[in-house]
């Protein structure tokens, strides 16, 4: 299980990256923290061209608020984020979300804005995002930024386009109540199912990973205790819930039902 | 003394002192087998495999792999047959198993070529440019399946996959059966599952045309493999040398497996005329090493109506894979003389099948048909209390033999126990009251919370003529007996007077050379630290027999007793070189404290007597020399078969009694264990603390087993469980408390008393648990047949009917549905062209070419046959495929069936597909499609959680690139494919 | 600087202390550069897919699967290994003395991993409870030991070095 031969550069600047990335076309891949991507490189299952290093990038390690929200740049490993002491205040969600993230020593390495690129349709950076609500910061020859619900499209299927690369994720801090849980088969699993409740007063919005291709959102203005088991059962037979060989889609949508309750129960208690 | 029996109490210092292997393993110093020198010259090997369950293997072309720089050579099938035979089995059966497969393929991950090069990395850019053909044929994947008559014929030869079929009858298991008052009955299939050492296989083989083969690989035994690597290699066994690293990576049985990889790896030496290297990655070890064997069993009791077992018959189909490969159908028989576990149970039928299926070839692994025995055993005592009323530990006493030495049906001699007493104990030392009061409370809370319970023998030291009870009597006689354990050791002393043991139990992580040194250590009243204990195995210099290596739990019962023996003639000889300089009387001298000494008489060291044999010989008094000595010891109870086919098929027999609490986890329902007492009587316990390691570590495999891990294959015959991430071996959280009791009784049968310990936890604990879920299951279901592993899936399943779908929400969708391997869906689209647009656009290559993303070289060979070289993926995972396409039921322009094959480097994929255009009433097409997709290969093995989504993606993009060309969604199609999918699936 | 496939490029790295320079191709993963190149074999492979910890280093002072990342990647870093460990040959250090003390290790395959995921633990965290050292500990598969003796041994060993700190 070795990898297929490509050429590698550091980039020195995101816009150097970005011309790298537009001057290779599409067989070139950001390599950030490569908890993800190094696996599958292993395996020849991607293959590219040329990995674009942009750890080295300057100021891009360190999160920071900005405009109502946490930006963390792309150079920012998850361990540093979840190292922030402020973090369970600014973000309570992420600081909830992050310790589920695969294990000390992958988090360690990978970084939350390459989460967000991979597009796995069970990790859980992505689904806070979703969640919250927040942007992705893109950069290619312009800027923009796009909510995290347009940006992911499929199944690691994003809105990037050849030459573009993410700048920062930023995550609103809210001051509802929010609560994360996750089922895996073992702890630092890809989650079976992980949710991820908001509230703010009678609002409840809830986040599924796990199911569907990208998180799935669902936004009641109200859920009071008779409506709450049929709300959440109407959204577990709405997903796309399959089986394969960890679980199968009952699995998936009692997931979703009970873990469900359970994070709605628990942000409403912390709202 | 006489031989074989000793004063010598339990190591107390042993348990106490340190391990001598720990300071190498822990500073980085070890020398595993990827760790020693290579040979110059050498090349490093890697292994293609077929991606197909089951297949014709057409045609291979090498050419542009060879023609890589850095490639030294591709050997296939063909190549290694000019210099290697099929491989040896123990049953006469028309199957002849090659290294390399030559003409068919029979499981996902047989070998089908090796390439030889510079590094590992070059030799797997070369896999990539093999070309091979397969024409695949339908698989069979389960054991009952694999037995039908229309069941799909793995090898040509032999007509059907039953490799063999014996029943065996002890007593009279048929009448007494009949006038029981109760019969009850338990089906199970036992999942394939493995023990997965951390180290993978390694092999490093040269071969020269005078001296013979050199192999050194992490093998582990049986030493009997030689023989079959030796035939296999073309060679006598004299011209075969094989060799152990220093150290090894954990075995558990599964390095046993290595072997075909050996003969293949020595057979590229020859060919290629260099020494050849291979370490094997962890896809490769996970899909095709080898695996515990799955078995469908139904077991009957007839019993009284207190519970007591009168007969037991056992109905058991092994599923061995593809190929019956040595020592197979081992698994199936180890347990032979204990087939009634810890009971007396004087009736006992057995039939025994053996099939072949399209899975990877099976082989020992750590509980070796234990599992798979006592899983179906005490899920019938289970059964039998909760049909009869009765408790299930009531059930369990009543039956338990009572009196020992015992001999059971089928001819297993007991040698030790006292199991009511080890009952009695694990129940009033492991708080059983207040297992029952906890479980009591948790009942009236709502919760399901279950007890369990399992009694199970642990045979040790197997009888190496165990095997032979799959042939009849006739067969036997003809082929003659076989039968013994016969173990080695070596014991030397150097010119210094220092010690050195060599031991044959290959071992791989046990502690083997602290326990045998500290055994040496106090015979010879020496310090363990001055004994030197040497574990690499050499068979060109070591004394060794077919029973060599580490399996069976042999080496505290067997290793260690020829070690006693060894170093008991040593003692003597050097007794009798110290008795004229101590007072004349060789039976009064103590070897304590680094010498030897005689009342009244100033002590010698040590070291000078020893080393006076090297030095002075000429002084020595008759009976010689005092420099090495060998002992070659068997246990005498190990006879082979009778004609009545009664075996005792292993030396010692420890007990175990287990009981645990678990709790399913009402927001989950994964089974959470809450206690686990586990009682063993091993015999004597020579070292705690290895002893606790020993019975900790069965216990993490067996919860693996219970809960968690499965070499799951789809229908198709697909693997899927090819990481660590898709067969999830626990780790440090998933482990619970265990609490191990013990209890002596010392084994009158080898020379320590000691009996194994390492296995028993695999075979008592996967059932104990599935009791215990079983027990809090009960009150919501009633009695459920369980099969592993326990997930909390299955669990749902089990529990109830699911909440209905709401009347409001959308109709549940019909959504691909997986369980891996096998894939289908379906989806819709609407466009604005007419039906015979659409349909054009379908039936000619060029557009197809252009809608298909990535596609090259689209060619139409016949009218309904179109071909293409097709990159196909989702996000960055990618990769060129060969597809073929096939239209069959074509009704211009309303429907067809597309049938599409597609091979590449990441795997296989088959898909058969049926599009219906239906005119829309304002203009326009809509396009309706419903797919069923096979995904086979490397994709599948390690992407298993992502391939629903994957097909779905990839048939998705095709028909909305169809879509798009007949003029359906037209801009920025691919930036909104996913919420387009959506929409269009329904 | 682009590196190309084709050719091998110099890398230096501090390992344990000593800065070494060797030659790379970038596709060649820091694990095999260790054992291979270096001939630190001390580190071991076990899965190449990042789940089974096995080939855990530090880099930089953090912990980092080596299979899963390139050897030019670390290319200027520092790197630990389990042979940096010992305070001197034929010594072992609080960790490892209290791994042998508890048998915390059987085959000893997944042991250099787990020593460098706690060795970093016991430096940012002195005092670890259980719960956290399994959390740190599920990083890693072993197959031999059920885990225990592992908690067991970091939980004593932390004790320990406290004991030692506060004593000096």
């Amino acid at each position: 299980m070795k990898p297929a031969a490509f050429d590698y550069i550091r980039a020195r600047s995101l816009d150097e990256a970005t011309a790298l990335l537009r001057a290779e076309g599409g067989d070139a891949r950001i390599l950030a923290g490569g908890q993800s991507l190094m696996a599958m490189i292993n395996m020849r299952l991607v293959r590219p061209t040329l990995l674009i290093d942009v750890m080295q990038v300057p100021d891009a390690a360190t999160p920071r608020l900005e405009g109502g929200a946490l930006v963390v740049p792309l150079g920012t490993r998850q361990a540093a984020v979840l190292a922030r002491p402020t973090l369970a205040a600014e973000v309570p969600l992420l600081a909830q979300a992050l310790p589920w993230v695969g294990h000390v020593q992958t988090r360690a390495r990978g970084t939350v804005c390459g989460s967000v690129a991979h597009a796995d349709p069970s990790a859980e950076i992505p689904l806070v995002l979703a969640a919250l609500g927040g942007a992705v910061h893109i950069r290619g020859r312009k800027r923009r930024i796009v909510p995290v619900a347009e940006f992911l499209t499929g199944m690691m299927q994003t809105a990037l386009t050849d030459g573009e690369l993410i700048e920062a994720v930023s995550f609103p801090c809210h001051t509802g109540g929010q609560a994360f849980a996750e089922y895996g088969r073992r702890h630092g699993d890809f989650a079976l199912v992980a949710v991820a409740a908001v509230v703010s007063g009678p609002a409840v919005r809830l986040a599924v990973g796990g199911v569907n291709d990208t998180p799935a959102l669902r936004d009641w203005p109200a859920l009071d205790e008779a409506q709450i088991d049929d709300a959440l059962n109407d959204l577990a037979w709405s997903l796309e819930a399959r089986t394969d060989l960890h679980a199968t889609a009952r699995l998936r949508r009692d997931l979703v039902r009970r873990l469900g309750r359970h994070v709605i129960e628990r942000a409403r208690a912390c709202a | 003394m006489p031989e074989g029996e000793t004063d010598v109490a339990p190591f107390d210092k042993a348990s106490a002192s340190l391990r001598v292997e720990d300071p190498a393993l822990l500073s980085g110093r070890a020398r595993f087998i990827d760790d020693l020198p290579e040979p110059a010259g050498t090349l490093h090997a890697a292994i293609l495999r077929s991606p197909h369950a089951h297949a014709d293997l057409l045609s291979i072309d090498t050419r542009r792999a060879v023609a890589l720089p850095g490639v030294f050579a591709v050997y296939d099938g063909q190549a290694l047959a000019q210099v290697t035979d099929p491989l040896l089995v123990g049953v006469k059966v028309a199957v002849e198993a090659r290294v390399l497969a030559t003409d068919r393929v029979r499981y996902v991950g047989e070998p089908v070529a090796v390439v030889l090069a510079q590094s590992r990395y070059l030799a797997e850019d070369a896999l990539d440019l093999i070309e091979v053909r397969y024409r695949p044929r339908p698989p069979v994947t389960g054991a009952m399946a694999a037995l039908e008559a229309t069941a799909p014929v793995l090898h040509d030869g032999l007509g059907h996959n039953l490799a063999s079929d014996r029943r065996f009858a002890y007593g009279d298991p048929v009448a007494v059966m009949a006038r029981a008052p109760h019969r009850v009955s338990v089906q199970i299939d036992y999942p394939r599952n493995s023990c997965t050492p951390m180290e993978t296989y390694g092999v490093l083989a040269s071969h020269d045309p005078d001296e013979g083969f050199d192999i050194l690989a992490n093998f582990q035994g049986p030493f009997s493999i030689h023989a079959v690597l030796a035939r296999a290699l073309k060679v006598a066994g004299n011209r075969l040398r094989l060799r152990t690293p220093p150290h090894s990576g954990g075995s558990f049985g599964v390095k046993q497996g290595v072997f075909p990889s050996m003969v293949l790896m020595a057979g590229c030496a020859r060919l290629a005329g260099r020494p050849v290297k291979w370490i094997e990655d962890r896809l490769e070890h996970l899909t095709a090493s080898v695996s515990a064997t799955a078995r469908s069993t139904t077991l009957t009791a007839g019993v009284d109506a207190d519970g007591r077992i009168l007969a037991l018959d056992w109905d058991q189909v092994e599923d061995v894979g593809a190929y019956v490969r040595a020592p197979e159908p081992a698994t199936l028989y180890r347990m032979h003389g204990n087939m009634c576990g810890a009971y007396d149970i004087a009736h006992l039928a057995i039939r025994n099948r053996v099939v072949m299926t399209n899975k990877t070839p099976t082989g020992l692994n750590r509980g070796f048909g234990g599992p798979q025995v006592y899983f179906a055993l005490e899920r019938l005592t289970a059964r039998i209390a909760q049909e009869l009323g009765l408790d299930p530990v009531a059930v369990i006493r009543r039956n338990l033999v009572s009196a020992f030495p015992y001999r059971t049906a089928s001819g297993a001699v007991y040698d030790s126990g006292d199991y009511h007493r080890a009952l009695d104990l694990a129940l009033a030392d492991g708080r059983y009251d207040a297992l029952r009061a906890q479980q009591a409370q948790a009942r009236a809370e709502g919760r399901l919370f279950g007890i369990g319970h399992a009694a199970v023998v642990e045979p040790s030291v197997s009888n190496m003529g165990y095997l032979s009870t799959v042939l009849t009597p006739q067969e036997r006689a003809k082929a003659g007996p076989k039968n013994g354990a016969q173990s080695a050791a070596t014991i030397s002393v150097d010119p210094t007077g220092a010690v050195t043991v060599q031991i044959d139990s290959v071992p791989q992580g046990q502690g083997h050379q602290s326990v045998a040194a500290a055994l040496v250590a106090d015979l010879l009243g020496l310090d363990p630290a001055q004994v030197r204990v040497v574990a690499e195995f050499d068979t060109a210099k070591d004394a060794w027999s077919i029973a060599a290596g580490n399996y069976s739990s042999r080496f505290a019962a067997a290793s260690l007793g020829a070690v006693q023996l060894a170093t008991q003639r040593l003692r003597d000889r050097l007794a009798a070189i110290a008795a004229p300089m101590l007072g004349g009387d060789p039976a009064a001298l103590r070897f304590a404290d680094g010498a030897i000494s005689a009342p009244g008489h100033k002590p010698i060291p040590f070291a000078r007597v020893a080393s006076a044999s090297h030095w002075a010989p000429g002084t020595l008094p008759a009976g010689g020399a005092a420099i090495r000595e060998t002992a070659i010891w068997t246990p005498d109870p190990l006879a082979a078969p009778d004609e009545q086919d009664g075996i005792n098929s292993s030396l010692c027999h420890g007990f175990i009694f287990d009981f645990c609490g678990v709790e399913i986890d009402p927001l989950t329902h994964a089974v959470k264990v809450h206690r686990y007492v586990s009682m063993h009587d091993c015999g004597r316990i020579l070292h705690a603390g290895m002893v606790e390691g020993q019975v900790r570590g069965g216990f993490a495999h067996a919860i693996g087993a219970a809960l968690y891990e499965e070499l799951a294959y789809a229908p198709d015959g697909a693997f899927l469980a090819g990481t660590f991430a898709d067969y999830p071996v626990p780790t440090a959280h998933e482990i619970p408390p265990l609490e191990i009791l013990h209890l002596e009784t010392p084994s009158p049968v080898t020379p320590t008393g000691a009996k194994g310990v390492g296995e028993g936890n695999c075979m008592s604990t996967p059932v104990c648990i599935a009791n215990a879920v079983a027990d809090a299951l009960a009150p919501v279901t009633g009695w459920v047949e369980l099969t592993l592993p326990l997930t909390p899936a299955r669990i749902a399943d089990l529990i109830g009917p699911e909440p209905a779908a709401p009347r409001t929400s959308a109709v549940p969708r019909a959504l691909p549905q997986g369980g891996g391997g096998g894939l289908t869906g379906q989806g819709r689209a609407r466009v604005q062209a007419s039906p015979q647009q659409v349909w054009d656009i379908l039936m000619d290559p060029d557009q197809l070419a252009a809608i298909i993303p990535g596609a090259q070289g689209v060619t139409r060979p016949a009218p309904d046959r179109f071909t293409a070289e097709v990159i196909l993926g989702v996000g960055p995972v990618k990769g060129r495929y060969t597809v073929e396409v096939a239209l069959s039921d074509l009704s211009p322009p309303q429907s067809a069936v597309l049938s599409g094959r597609a091979l590449g480097a990441l795997g296989s994929g088959e898909r058969v597909g049926h599009v219906t255009l239906t005119p829309l009433p304002g203009g326009g097409t809509e396009i309706a499609y419903t797919y069923d997709a096979r995904i086979g290969g490397k994709v599948a093995a390690v992407g298993g959680r992502l391939l629903d989504g994957a097909a779905r993606m990839i048939i998705g993009q095709f028909f909305a690139a169809l879509g798009r060309r007949a003029g359906g969604q037209r801009a920025g199609w691919l930036a909104r494919l996913g919420a387009w999918l959506r929409e269009a699936t329904e | 600087m682009r590196l190309t496939a084709a050719q091998r490029h110099k890398v230096s790295i501090t390992l344990n202390g000593q800065t070494v320079t060797a030659e790379a191709e970038p596709r060649l993963l820091l694990s095999d550069f260790l054992r291979q190149t270096l001939a630190a074999r001390g580190t071991h492979v076990g899965c190449e897919h990042g789940v089974c910890g096995a080939c855990t280093v530090l880099i930089d002072g953090a912990p980092a699967r080596s299979c899963l990342t390139l050897a030019v990647q670390a290319d200027g870093c520092r790197v630990d290994t389990v042979e940096g460990l010992a305070p001197a040959t034929g010594r072992l250090s609080a960790l490892q003395a209290a791994f042998q003390r508890h048998h915390a290790l059987q085959c000893g395959f997944c042991t250099p991993g787990i020593l460098m995921s706690m060795d970093h633990l016991l430096a940012h965290d002195p005092t670890p409870d259980e719960a956290r050292i399994r959390e740190v500990l599920s990083g890693h598969l072993c197959r031999c030991t059920g885990y225990h003796p592992i908690i067991a041994a970091v939980t004593e060993a932390a004790a320990r070095i406290q004991a030692e700190t506060n004593h000096a």
